[in-house]
């Protein structure tokens, strides 16, 4: 047969397409798994570091994280209500039938939708109080959508720690962000006022010359305009869009149940 | 393996003599792009390597049975086939990298000295030659990455893969790291720098006046 023609032309097609085919899709069922480990992983790594757990950058195996999240109650929050539901966590992160258009006045992050539901992490400790909230975060930087967990002390008004464990700003300038040295600035600053207003924010220069030294972190040189996104961010998940709601039910005392639970009774005896 | 002289050529000339991105000035885009860290510059020398070279074998396997019509094509779908494995090796088994590398490992498909080889080379030789110019390309480039990249890396951030060589201001230390080595032109100026001086020391490279 000539190569040419168009009987063979398509055989030599159809059969690379089989065999690139079969490759693929079997390089893709065997190390899925390892790759969707990988992932839990990394976020689960993230996640403690926020809880100031384990050392940024440090080496963590999937076992020790386990152990280290043994202490963690995973929650999932109406964002809306600030009330705890009972979701799957798996369900809510990916689910898209969720999201919440932002009015632009309200937008303060940059965003434009947020998930009405949030997943959040409590570590408390051997009393069972609250040691350290973890709340995810994400907004938008000078040049990309920044993403990372925010950690409150048990307090409720201090911070804890930060991470910004995905963005795409310029390495070394914005790029610091996630610098560990950097995010060591935010330890113990006041994240909240008495009434719950957001009052934290990057300053220009450093914290010592601002008006605030509580509520101000270092800015960092270069990077006046990924610090704003960041201070925007971080002000937009504080307020009432974000956690605001949630965090005050905390600071009244109210428990981590879930109120769905709660009420359901109370459904069934009017039925 | 006991390499004959034109196999030995094959792998050797791409380094130096015949270097796809100092000679044929081809793959620039992703050099510009993985080489801010030594860690990802060999990672990446290393994928496009394995891609040279499999695409070369494939291509020059079948080469015989391919029809010009939609020769280019077929090739493509070799390389792709395998960038889609590096990939999926990478985010398998070092993470961290994949996430560095992101979407530049995928681009491989891309990049104009796999393509160029099968083209250039693959088509018309023999597989274990094809083998050979894989290689030899693969490392040319290579080599270039990780020349840029221990530049890049010890300007940019005082460090050599990930040690701290100079110690950075932002981390306590002396050393102000030079902005411009972390951004995509250093690595214009720096492969710009080193084709010159290669120009003027190789003869050879020269353009006929």
């Amino acid at each position: 047969m000539k190569n040419e023609s168009i009987t063979k032309t398509f055989a030599v097609a159809t059969a690379l397409c089989v065999v690139c085919a079969i490759i693929v899709s079997l390089s893709d069922v065997m190390l899925k798994e390892t790759q969707l480990r990988n992932k839990a992983l990394d976020k689960q790594v993230n996640i403690l570091s926020a809880a100031g757990l384990v050392e940024p950058g440090a080496k963590v195996s999937a076992e020790e994280a386990a152990s280290l999240f043994a202490n963690a109650e995973t929650v999932v929050v109406d964002l809306t209500t600030g009330d705890v539901v009972d979701l799957d966590p798996a369900i809510v992160e990916s689910d898209k039938t969720n999201l919440l258009e932002l009015a632009e006045e309200d937008d303060v992050a940059g965003i434009k939708t947020i998930n009405k539901y949030a997943v959040v992490y409590v570590f408390k400790d051997e009393q069972g109080a609250i040691k350290t909230v973890v709340l995810p975060i994400v907004g938008q930087g000078l040049w990309s959508t920044l993403h990372g967990f925010l950690a409150l002390n048990g307090d409720l008004k201090t911070v804890a720690h930060i991470v910004f464990y995905d963005h795409g700003e310029t390495p070394g300038l914005g790029g610091e962000i996630s610098n560990p040295v950097w995010t060591k600035n935010w330890e113990g600053k006041t994240a909240v006022d008495e009434s719950g207003n957001p009052v934290i924010h990057v300053v220009k220069g450093s914290a010592e010359n601002a008006e605030d030294p509580a509520n101000a972190v270092d800015g960092i040189s270069g990077a006046t305009l990924t610090g704003k996104g960041v201070t925007n961010t971080v002000t937009f998940w504080l307020d009432y869009k974000g956690y605001r709601p949630f965090l005050s039910r905390l600071r009244n005392g109210e428990p981590l149940a879930s109120t769905s639970s709660e009420t359901s009774p109370a459904d069934a005896n009017e039925n | 393996m006991k390499l004959n002289d034109t196999q030995k050529k094959n792998l050797l000339e791409p380094l130096f003599n015949n270097n796809p991105v100092f000679v044929q000035i081809l793959g620039i885009c992703s050099a510009l792009a993985v080489t801010t860290s030594l860690r990802s510059a060999v990672t990446m020398a290393l994928a496009v390597t394995f891609v040279t070279a499999f695409s070369n074998v494939g291509v020059s396997l079948i080469r015989k049975a391919i029809p010009g019509s939609i020769r280019m094509i077929v090739e493509m779908v070799i390389i792709a086939t395998l960038v889609i494995l590096v990939d999926q090796l990478i985010k398998a088994f070092s993470y961290d990298l994949s996430k560095q590398l992101s979407v530049y490992v995928g681009l491989i498909i891309t990049n104009c000295i796999v393509m160029g080889r099968a083209e250039a080379f693959a088509i018309k030789n023999g597989p274990c030659e094809s083998l050979m110019d894989g290689i030899g390309n693969g490392l040319g480039y290579g080599l270039v990455l990780i020349v840029v990249a221990f530049f890049r890396e010890l300007f940019g951030f005082g460090k050599i893969f990930g040690f701290v060589v100079f110690k950075t201001v932002q981390n306590g230390g002396w050393y102000v790291p030079n902005g411009l080595m972390v951004t995509a032109p250093a690595a214009f100026f720096l492969i710009g720098g080193i084709i010159w001086i290669l120009k003027t020391y190789n003869k050879k490279l020269q353009d006929a006046e």
